[in-house]
């Protein structure tokens, strides 16, 4: 069972049917003028339509890019590079998507100030923190709807207005949002908007951004003008149309798949915590996607955990260290104040629309006793073990130690 | 993450994970906020490990190095456990991921301090 739909989704057939045609006889370049190129052309405004529609945007305020990172990057950096004369700082918050935080690193390294609002216990930054950050050279306030690895979701309509009322552009990173809450650009005050195809059964490869009437960028990619300047490069037509029917089903059964899963996960979590001693919920328990849980379990460590349950047949994923190629514990975790051998034993659990499959109880009873035994095996449960005069012998190399 | 075969049984069925009663020598090493976390003990008989166990607190390479290291030390006198060292334990396992090597190949270390520990507490007058 597939329980990392965070990560990626997999295409659904309605989806891949819609692509086909588009990657075999209707190959024409959308630039083109003869009825090949038209129709893929008539193909793409589609699609644009369709991503437009489901966030009440105009079709002409959606520019497609090739995912949710390089549309974090075009937002950030674009808007930073437009409005560089009229001042050179940023909000953000601790907890943003690598794409989003990498991109302003890279920005402060070219003399741009940025902020780092704190997120709390549950995971969400305050207004009050907001407001104060505030000041006559900010011109970008970037904060994510919805966290990739403990699904909070931030007061992103307030955090919009505050934006407005201060004459300062609001972008937010709805990598994790879009398709499964509601989104509405106009109502929630958003400017800059990306969105990622492949979170929502569609191809890999394929994004967008929602660029507000009227809001300028400097692109990142030059060249032949597609995308009205903003985004060359000839479209990657297939996926783009992919992309389109994804976000079509996505949001007209938004409501219901959101029922669904809420009670999936919702199921998942009461069990966890009813049954597995010392597991806790990280995050909000209410302002949450209803796809993602995730939770963390004493004195185990993640890589262990996810080895244990792939064995059985459930693929989930983990903030611990042990995991990442770099060898850093989650930024996400660590920012909501939790101590870093919790951040170790933590379990991020994502559903999609086909998880209804699930047997709740079988695989609460897999995880129960994956963490059992990995408690069994460790020196940290049960034991009064006194492990902070422990430290690793001769690894000065050690990046944590 | 690809780990060998060889630390995948190793870390699906550890051998001697078990909190050891009355051992002659105990180490602890790693440190629980890098996420590994190694309890190696042992009993001795004549300079000889005659019974190795393990307790850890870690990922897979973590879990696969102390238990290959049980089963390499065991029936060795304790200057020739002194010498194993952490490619040994590596090697034996068929490689660990290159990334793996320093934080979680804390087997050799454990070892060692459970042997130091030995010595401290048993001096001979």
């Amino acid at each position: 069972m597939y329980l990392d739909n965070s990560a990626t989704t997999q295409i659904s057939k309605e989806v891949l049917e819609e692509m086909m045609p588009y990657l075999t006889e209707e190959f024409g370049n959308p630039s083109t003028l003869y009825s090949i190129g038209r129709e893929s052309k008539k193909a793409l405004e589609q699609a644009r339509q369709r991503i437009a529609d489901s966030i009440n945007a105009k079709k002409d305020e959606i520019i497609f890019t090739s995912g949710g990172s390089e549309s974090d990057n075009l937002a950030i950096k674009g808007l930073a590079f437009k409005l560089r004369k009229k001042g050179n700082h940023i909000i953000t918050s601790e907890i943003e998507h690598p794409a989003v935080k990498q991109t302003l690193y890279f920005l402060e390294s070219l003399d741009f100030k940025v902020t780092y609002l704190p997120v709390y216990e549950n995971g969400l930054i305050k207004i009050e923190d907001l407001k104060e950050a505030i000041t006559p050279e900010t011109i970008l306030i970037t904060i994510m709807h919805g966290n990739n690895e403990i699904g909070t979701l931030q007061p992103i309509e307030e955090i919009g207005k505050i934006a407005h009322e201060n004459g300062i552009i609001f972008h937010t990173d709805a990598v994790q949002t879009f398709g499964k809450v509601e989104i509405d650009v106009e109502k929630q005050n958003i400017d800059l908007l990306s969105v990622s195809s492949h979170k929502i059964n569609g191809p890999k490869g394929v994004g967008a951004i929602y660029i507000k009437k009227g809001i300028r960028l400097v692109p990142l990619i030059h060249g032949g003008g597609q995308e009205r300047g903003i985004r060359a490069g000839t479209e990657n037509v297939a996926g783009i149309v992919g992309f389109g029917k994804a976000a079509e089903i996505a949001t007209s059964k938004l409501d219901e798949h959101a029922e669904k899963l809420s009670k999936i996960r919702d199921e998942i979590v009461e069990k966890v915590l009813d049954t597995i001693p010392e597991s806790y919920l990280n995050g909000d328990k209410d302002q949450r996607l209803p796809n993602i849980a995730n939770l963390r379990f004493t004195a185990i460590e993640g890589e262990s955990l996810i080895l244990l349950l792939d064995a059985k047949g459930y693929q989930a994923s983990t903030g611990s260290a042990c995991s990442s190629n770099t060898l850093e514990a989650s930024p996400v975790l660590t920012a909501l104040g939790l101590d870093p051998v919790d951040v170790h034993g933590s379990l991020r659990i994502s559903l999609a629309p086909e998880s209804d499959e699930f047997d709740v109880d079988e695989f609460v009873n897999v995880l129960s006793e994956a963490v059992a035994r990995l408690r069994e095996m460790s020196p940290l449960w049960n034991q009064e073990l006194d492990y902070d005069g422990v430290m690793c012998r001769k690894h000065d190399e050690c990046r944590r130690c | 993450m690809n780990y060998s075969e060889k630390v995948m049984d190793h870390f699906a069925n550890p051998r001697n994970c078990e909190k050891m009663e009355d051992p002659d020598g105990v180490g602890t090493v790693g440190n629980p906020t890098c996420g590994d976390l190694m309890t190696i003990y042992i009993k001795v008989e004549d300079d000889v490990i005659t019974d190795i166990s393990f307790q850890t607190f870690g990922c897979g390479a973590a879990i696969a190095t102390s238990s290959m290291i049980t089963e390499i030390a065991v029936g060795k006198t304790l200057d020739e456990a002194l010498n194993i060292s952490r490619n040994d334990v590596a090697e034996e396992l068929d490689g660990l991921p290159p990334v793996k090597m320093h934080c979680s190949n804390l087997a050799a270390d454990g070892l060692k301090a459970a042997i130091e520990n030995y010595y401290e507490t048993h001096q001979q007058s």
